[in-house]
């Protein structure tokens, strides 16, 4: 599993973490690197013992974007049959839940990967932005799609058009990250969250996820359809028994995530 | 590699002085740049514990120097380009940072005083927030350092009537900490800087970025700071010394880390 060239990944209790490995090129990403964390998020999905994926990045920035140099020369065409952004398709399929713990700078296509997160962490005095703009493109990651849904047009189109730099605090006024932390504790802060979460009923934490992807994309009345389903579901699992006897019974329920 | 200031580091202690002296140090666009790459470099190194800010000459700094302004001056933007992301910069850094206020500090110069964490003046020094007398207004964070400072009603009274305080007036309103005769300014000064270089330099930092949050959070989100900032104190080697030196009835010696 730790064959990777530009990424770290490890697990410890139910939380796997995978670390942007690049850190003198301020984990600028390529293409091999995002295949690698793609590569990983499905295996730790698939890996019983994880209950949690944790994303961040070694050094003093999450991410300052794509690796400019790797695309300057690409034409439509090739990047047509290159077809690069199926891998990033392949994250939006990920079940388990992600938390992104950022730092520095989260620019360019290191903010759409951050934005692929279901959680966002970031130390305080992290800036966001999309700087495509200036170069003469736009995000192709899913960058207009993403940050519009969780920030509104209004927001978004400002903060596309323009290019700045987003403060961490307007980040979390807007509703793009969760919370700001000390930078010194990011990933202390972070995986004590992960560990809350990763202590929840895995099945309610996966349904739980897939049924807020379904709010985002579907009309309400389709989503309430769905929702109900996935309600439905958890009643033939284990935990659900277990936490409603654990309730009745006054004692702390055991999850076994089935 | 500086010009309009000089910038040395000594003892733990980074010297900023403001260097032009024959025109009372006021400000060019080329300072307000040099202080920021002083205070950003000061501020990476690992060497500096204390950072201080002095006048060579006999004014502090005399505010922005009227010579670069010309009529078709925005002055919006050339805060936004110069003065913002000096002050910036000063605010932005977890060492403390000492004004030692030697002469007159009057427009910017004011405001760069009030912008650090101690105003150390001398008997000769004085504070003039003159914007009004040019039809202008308090600038590079002025105000909202020195209502804090000062409270609403003074702050109002010395922006508006643009009056001096004399050094002895400052330390009265709670503008400046202390008052130093001017032949030992220098030198007291110093020992000053020397006692917080010694200090352990990482809690001054969390306390200053404490005081900071403690205006703009609610009481809740201000006590989890604080929970985050105490455990990252408690994890500093200089707790660590504290505590020890503390036990076996010693003098604690701070590393900074």
């Amino acid at each position: 599993m730790n064959s990777f060239e530009f990424i770290e990944t490890s697990v410890t209790g139910g939380t796997a973490v995978i670390e942007l490995n690049r850190p003198r090129q301020l984990n600028s990403l390529n293409r091999k690197m995002v295949g690698e964390i793609v590569e990983a998020m499905e295996a730790f999905d698939r890996d019983d013992n994880v209950r949690v994926i944790v994303l961040t990045g070694k050094g003093r920035a999450f991410s300052a974007g794509a690796d400019i140099d790797e695309m300057a020369e690409d034409d439509p065409i090739r990047l047509e049959l290159l077809n690069q952004f199926a891998d990033w398709d392949r994250l939006a399929l990920i079940k388990k839940p992600i938390i992104g713990a950022v730092k520095g700078f989260v620019f360019g296509g290191g903010f759409e990967l951050a934005l692929c997160c279901d959680i966002l962490i970031a130390a305080s005095g992290t800036e966001f932005s999309f700087p495509e703009v200036s170069i003469g493109v736009m995000p192709g990651a899913g960058g207009t799609q993403r940050l519009t849904k969780l920030a509104g047009r209004t927001k978004a189109l400002e903060w596309l058009w323009t290019g700045e730099r987003i403060p961490a605090e307007a980040a979390l006024a807007h509703g793009v990250i969760n919370k700001i932390v000390a930078p010194e504790l990011l990933m202390e802060e972070t995986l004590k969250f992960a560990s809350r979460i990763a202590k929840q009923p895995p099945l309610s934490v996966r349904l739980i996820k897939d049924s807020v992807n379904k709010a985002v994309d579907y009309p309400l009345y389709e989503g309430m359809q769905y929702e109900r389903k996935n309600f439905y579901l958890l009643f033939a699992s284990q935990d659900q028994k277990e936490g409603m006897n654990a309730f009745v019974e006054k004692r702390k329920p055991n999850y076994k995530g089935r | 590699m500086f010009e309009t200031i000089r910038y040395d580091v000594k003892d733990g202690v980074a010297w900023l002085y403001l260097n032009r002296p024959d025109k009372l140090n006021a400000f060019v666009a080329q300072m307000n740049r040099e202080i920021k790459d002083a205070v950003k470099a000061a501020s990476a190194d690992d060497e500096v514990r204390c950072i201080v800010m002095i006048g060579e000459g006999r004014a502090f700094c005399s505010g922005q120097d009227l010579s670069e302004v010309d009529e078709n001056m925005d002055h919006g933007q050339v805060l936004r380009d110069h003065y913002g992301p000096m002050v910036k910069q000063i605010r932005q850094c977890e060492k403390p940072i000492v004004a030692a206020v030697n002469g007159v500090a009057a427009g910017a110069g004011f405001s760069l005083a009030l912008a650090c964490d101690f105003r150390l003046v001398s008997e000769k020094a004085s504070f003039v927030n003159a914007f009004v007398h040019v039809g202008l207004i308090p600038d590079s964070g002025n105000l909202y350092f020195l209502a804090q400072l000062v409270g609403q009603a003074k702050a109002a009274e010395l922006s508006i009537l643009g009056e001096k305080v004399p050094a002895a007036e400052a330390v009265d309103i709670g503008l400046a900490n202390r008052m130093i005769p001017a032949e030992t300014f220098e030198e007291e000064v110093s020992t000053f800087a020397a006692r917080l270089a010694v200090m352990p330099t990482k809690a001054i930092g969390l306390i200053k970025r404490s005081l900071k949050a403690a205006s703009v959070l609610s009481f809740e989100d201000y006590l989890e700071l604080e929970a985050q900032g105490q455990r990252t104190a408690g994890l500093t080697a200089d707790h660590r010394e504290g505590v020890e030196a503390f036990m076996q009835k010693r003098k604690p010696v701070f590393s900074g880390k």
